[in-house]
């Protein structure tokens, strides 16, 4: 879907599809779920978010089964994205280059595709993590049913990954709203400006230059 | 005893100080502490019953396995079995081994280290362990941080339940149920120093006078000692009394988990936070449209 579709009246352009978007924010509002209730038992002073979210027993209870909807949510990103987040040459540029895009000197900064490096090293951290995340949670949801090694190694790893993912988060989120002006629109309502575009992805915008000349 | 050795010395899951922690007088002589001398008991489960008596348990089918053991394991509704085990002696010597499990009332409890409920668990300044099913949210966390694997779950409420050393009885000066059935009089109850002191005394007698050479006390220090003490004819081998370990404590996974992982954890969210928003105000956002309307662009030196 590259080329003539993507370019929308008022020099927008297509970034995120309806159906990309609604996979995302399934992950992201599942996430900030699983994030709160889990907050609340990682340490006794915020165990009253459990508290405010409806009881500690009813978020034992929910966590698990948003964590069931929030790795079935990254698995349909997987299925959509895995082969675009694949690493590239251009990424290692764009790795080496990190601190001009940190400080703002965006002209420092070498072109990069649909995804640049930071974007593809999110989703793969978020994929894995979310597995072992979802393997460790099942430890946690029936401890009854596994050996005490087992048990031990989920209590521990289970924080391990969810630290990691907050890490990630955060950063995530700092970069999607206040940070990247324009990143959320195109996650919320699918479009970029093209000055974002070309500015933030000009290899994946000129691809679709490319091929809307072509077609005409 | 008195209701005044149920103050709380200890919590769960519990954000800064213990309530009135250190306001109660000394309560050390008043550890209470069960013997249980597994050298004189028989195996008539005698405790078991008085255990579902008193607890209002319902009876619970006991299932056949050939031998004289009535259960599998505790359960949600089975705080206290006898384990039974036959054991044949370097010497050539058979043995029939009959130990009470439950709770063992640790001073160091695994199962109120990892509970991260606010109050679910209590250790009482006698010492005893209990938990308070209506502060329990079912996380199971206390069985992974138990050493003696003794928390089970309800299946239906979620809630794990087990031994209270009879709580209620004991802060009406009264012995726990499962003493006051024992015919034998294997279970003795008291302070710790008391029970202690009868214990290596039975333990003495047996090295001197049975020929038990390894006979001693279980009173493991791996978690600060325990509330339930026994009377071995082989300290160095508590396992071959079902299973009893040799050297129980708090994993060092639960550990790590409960105390640097915290916080390191905590100092990297607090951390990333603090970054991102210096970085904000250093760099101010990248904004969408260039050389737009005139908004700032931020990032002022
Ligand atoms: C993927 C499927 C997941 C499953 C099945 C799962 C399951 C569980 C279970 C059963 C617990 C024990 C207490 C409770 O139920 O709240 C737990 C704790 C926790 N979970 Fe998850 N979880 C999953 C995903 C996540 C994710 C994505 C996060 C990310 C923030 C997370 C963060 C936490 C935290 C911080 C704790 C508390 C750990 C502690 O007490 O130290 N979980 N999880
Ligand atoms: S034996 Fe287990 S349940 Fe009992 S106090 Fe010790 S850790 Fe807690």
């Amino acid at each position: 879907m590259s080329g003539q579709a993507n370019l929308l009246p008022n020099n927008r352009v297509l970034r995120y599809t309806f159906r990309e978007r609604l996979i995302h924010w399934t992950a992201g509002i599942s996430y900030v779920y699983l994030l709160l209730t889990g907050l609340a038992f990682w340490t006794p002073w915020l165990f009253w978010i459990a508290v405010v979210l409806g009881g500690a027993s009813i978020s034992r209870m929910l966590h698990p089964w948003a964590g069931l909807v929030f790795v079935f949510a990254v698995i349909l990103m997987y299925g959509m994205w895995s082969a675009q987040m694949r690493e590239t040459a251009e990424d290692k540029a764009w790795w080496d280059a990190m601190r001009f895009y940190i400080s703002n000197e965006d002209e420092k900064v070498p072109p990069a595709g649909r995804f640049n490096g930071g974007q593809k090293f999110l989703f793969w951290s978020f994929f894995w993590c979310g597995i072992v995340l979802l393997l460790t949670g099942i430890v946690l949801w029936y401890p009854q049913e596994f050996p005490e090694a087992v048990r031990l190694v989920a209590i521990f790893i289970h924080p391990v990954c969810a630290l990691a993912t907050i890490g990630l988060f955060m950063l995530h989120v700092y970069m999607g709203t206040a940070y990247e002006r324009g990143a959320f629109g195109s996650v919320i309502r699918g479009d970029v400006s093209r000055d974002f575009a070309m500015r933030h992805h000009r290899t994946w915008f000129e691809e679709i230059l490319r091929q809307a000349s072509a077609k005409q | 005893m008195s209701q005044a050795t149920l103050r709380i010395q200890k919590i769960s899951g519990h954000a800064g100080p213990v309530p009135g922690e250190g306001m109660a007088r000394d309560t050390k002589d008043k550890q209470v502490c069960k013997l249980v001398d597994v050298t004189t008991c028989i195996g008539c489960k005698a405790c078991e019953i008085a255990c579902q008596e008193w607890n209002d348990l319902p009876f619970a089918k006991t299932s056949f396995d050939n031998t004289y053991q009535t259960m599998p394991d505790t359960a949600w509704n089975y705080w206290n079995l006898i384990r039974f085990n036959e054991h044949t002696r370097d010497d050539g010597g058979f043995m029939w081994l009959m130990r009470k499990d439950q709770c063992m009332h640790c001073a160091e409890p695994g199962c109120l280290e990892a509970c991260p409920a606010d109050g679910a668990i209590v250790q009482y300044s006698n010492g005893i362990v209990d938990f308070q099913t209506d502060r329990c949210i079912g996380c199971g966390y206390c069985i992974t941080g138990c050493p003696f694997n003794i928390p089970k779950f309800h299946p239906a409420t979620h809630k794990v339940h087990k031994c209270t050393l009879c709580a209620d009885r004991v802060a009406e000066n009264l012995e726990p149920a499962c003493i006051k059935s024992c015919p034998t009089g294997c279970l003795h109850f008291g302070t710790k120093d008391d029970m202690l002191d009868l214990a290596n005394r039975r333990a003495k007698q047996l090295r001197k006078d049975y020929g038990f050479a390894n006979a001693g006390v279980y009173d493991p220090a791996g978690v600060g000692g325990t509330g339930v003490i026994y009377v071995l004819h082989d300290t160095t081998n508590p396992e071959i009394y079902g299973g009893l370990p040799k050297d129980p404590h708090i994993s060092w996974a639960v550990k790590l988990w409960k105390h640097p992982l915290k916080w390191l954890g905590n100092l990297a969210m607090i951390g990333g936070a603090i970054g991102l928003f210096t970085h904000y105000l250093r760099y101010g956002p990248k904004l969408e449209h260039k050389n737009g309307n005139g908004a700032s662009a931020g990032g002022a030196q």
